[in-house]
């Protein structure tokens, strides 16, 4: 039966599914498998004395680990990357609390609560999609200048209304990395709530707990699945987000993140070697929760085949 | 009994709900609006007009040719990207959801890494193959069409699958047994009824495209090979002019017109096959939901 659903018609001659599916194996093969390991065969390669060039090794017996290990002892060294590694791991923690915070009730509304206005909150939660991420940190950008009307709004309600946020803040970068990708969280959280069983709520109001009891010991432990992967799902990009922060701050160091080394490295200096080290360290980091998040995708797959 | 009583907390729901819909959308309307602006300022609104647009004769979008050239570059790169991804990502999506066996599963994980690497290891990647093995490929906007369609072939794939799953294989059966070889009933029965989903995963490499910046920027080489969003980005730092808004505001548009008529005439796809499941609220679904957060949320 689990064959029944995604099964050939007729399948006894599977190469056939197959054969249909290697132009697109071969393309990732060429553009995506061989462009990650040219990332470690540049990491693990040398470089040209001279030139200052990567000189990229294929084969993993002549690796050269030394200058991974360079970059690694950088990494771990609070007054070098070690810095820029914390600072990465505090923005992205605390935006994602802000999406979190944010997030959470408006997906449990739109799900729960919204009966009449439903559809037109869901075209609005649904419209940042279509909006290019850039665009929309632009108008950030404009609403920020010292005479936009942030600044303004703030003067007519007397709290200053004199500074330059786009200065090198730490809260300007963290509550943009929030709007830029709270709608990549809050869109499968709301299809996660929407699903959730109605009975099992009602029978813990029936069985005569409270509202706020319900909701802590039956709906929030229910939508723990739905808020994972909407976690996952935000965080991934953000790791590597390296113009939200340069955008938001003119570029300010004060503001780095583990991108923005990445590109520095890569399309700023000739050290290719320090940049695809860092990528792979940046990949490490976050195998985690790709891997977490390919499981799921793939059970979510094989629930619907059957 | 209970239902009848307004719960209170979602009074306070519904507040923040709407407030979070203000913060989301009013800033994109002031930006836009700021590209109506006669004077040079892009904090503060003068008085409107078209100067931004065309009326201003060097710097308005319409006479500003370095404005002009990523505006091209982006739809060139969007339109080609859904004509390459589209066949190869439709292809996979049918053969990866019947082919069995050991293969099949790699080619799946391998279909669904894209999906969860952050672009800029894609961006490093693809610039670091281009520079060191494929050095025959042009770099600038080749190089950077290649890179949209690899990001985009695992959106339409995993679209695609998820209707195929729900078409399930009744319907080729049936034409196989009146006598239709495989091929027939692929073009006759199933690509028709794939028609929705295959036209949302060619609106998602379209909206994919356009957005993406990453990739654009470390496949690019120069003016010549600039996108809108890498021009938003170079621009928005130093000092613009509303010209800048208003080349957004452009792009916007365009969007939104393509994505709305395509979403119209999903509807009426929809509604001919009869297929009246959800109709409202799947296109919605399929339109917007970008392929990842569509699987995050369950595979459907």
């Amino acid at each position: 039966v689990a064959n029944a659903a995604g099964a050939a018609p007729g399948g006894h001659r599977n190469g056939f599914w197959g054969v249909l599916s290697l132009p697109g194996v071969a393309w990732l093969m060429a553009l995506f498998v061989v462009p990650f390991y040219a990332v470690a065969a540049v990491a693990f390669g040398r470089v040209d004395p001279i030139l200052r060039t990567a000189d990229p090794v294929w084969s993993p017996l002549s690796w050269n680990f030394s200058a991974m290990g360079n970059v690694l002892d950088r990494v771990f060294d609070p007054n070098d990357l070690g810095a820029v590694v914390i600072r990465t791991l505090a923005y992205v923690g605390s935006a994602l609390a802000l999406c979190c915070l944010v997030g959470y009730p408006v997906a449990y509304y739109v799900a729960r609560h919204a009966s009449r206005w439903r559809g037109v909150l869901l075209a609005a939660l649904v419209l940042p999609f279509w909006i290019s991420y850039l665009m929309r940190m632009l108008a950030w950008v404009n609403l920020l200048q010292v005479d936009g009307y942030f600044n303004r709004l703030l003067g007519w309600m007397h709290l200053g209304g004199s500074r330059n946020w786009l200065d090198g803040d730490w809260p300007t970068v963290v509550i943009g990395l929030a709007y830029g990708y709270i709608p990549f969280f809050i869109l499968p959280l709301y299809a996660a709530l929407e699903r959730l069983d109605k009975r099992l709520i009602e029978a813990g109001r029936d069985l005569g707990a409270s509202p706020a009891r319900v909701f802590q010991r039956v709906t929030l432990p229910l939508s723990v699945p739905g808020l994972m992967a909407a976690s996952v799902i935000t965080v991934l990009p953000m790791f590597g987000d390296y113009y939200t922060n340069s955008f938001l701050t003119s570029g300010s160091p004060r503001t780095e993140m583990l991108g923005n080394q990445i590109e520095f490295y890569l399309r700023g200096t000739s050290q290719p070697q320090t940049g695809a080290s860092l990528v792979l360290i940046l990949s490490a980091m976050l195998l985690v929760l790709m891997t977490y998040y390919l499981v799921v995708t793939v059970r979510a797959q094989r629930a619907v085949a059957t | 009994m209970r239902r009848n009583r307004p719960d209170r907390h979602a009074f306070g729901l519904a507040t923040i709900t709407w407030l979070y819909v203000l913060w989301s959308l009013v800033p994109v309307l002031v930006a836009m609006r700021i590209s109506f602006n006669s004077g040079k300022s892009r904090s503060a609104f003068q008085s409107p007009s078209w100067r931004w647009y065309f009326t201003d004769p060097a710097q308005s979008v319409w006479h500003d040719d370095t404005l002009v050239q990523p505006l091209k570059n982006t739809l060139k790169l969007a339109a080609l990207s859904m004509l390459f991804a589209t066949p190869i990502g439709v292809a996979m999506a049918i053969g990866l959801q019947r082919w069995r066996g050991r293969l099949s599963k790699a080619s799946n994980a391998l279909m669904l890494f894209p999906l969860v690497t952050p672009e800029i290891v894609m961006g490093v990647a693809l610039f670091l193959v281009f520079t060191q093995v494929y050095t025959g490929v042009p770099r600038g906007f080749t190089t950077q069409l290649l890179g949209h369609i690899t990001l985009s072939i695992s959106y339409v794939v995993v679209i695609v699958r998820g209707r195929l799953a729900a078409i399930g294989p009744q319907y080729e059966e049936a034409a196989r047994d009146l006598g239709a070889n495989r091929l027939q009933a692929m073009r006759l029965v199933l690509l028709p009824l794939l028609g929705p989903a295959i036209f949302a995963s060619v609106m998602v490499v379209f909206a994919g495209s356009i957005d993406d910046f990453v990739i654009s920027q470390f496949l690019s080489t120069g003016a010549s090979s600039e996108t809108v969003p890498m021009k938003i980005y170079s621009g928005g730092r130093a000092t613009a002019t509303p010209a800048l808004n208003a080349l957004a505001t452009i792009m916007l548009v365009i969007t939104l017109v393509v994505v709305g008529s395509a979403a119209l005439v999903m509807h009426r796809m929809r509604a001919r096959q009869g297929g009246g499941e959800d109709a409202q609220l799947g296109n919605l679904a399929v339109v917007g939901q970008p392929a990842n957060t569509r699987i995050a949320s369950g595979g459907r």
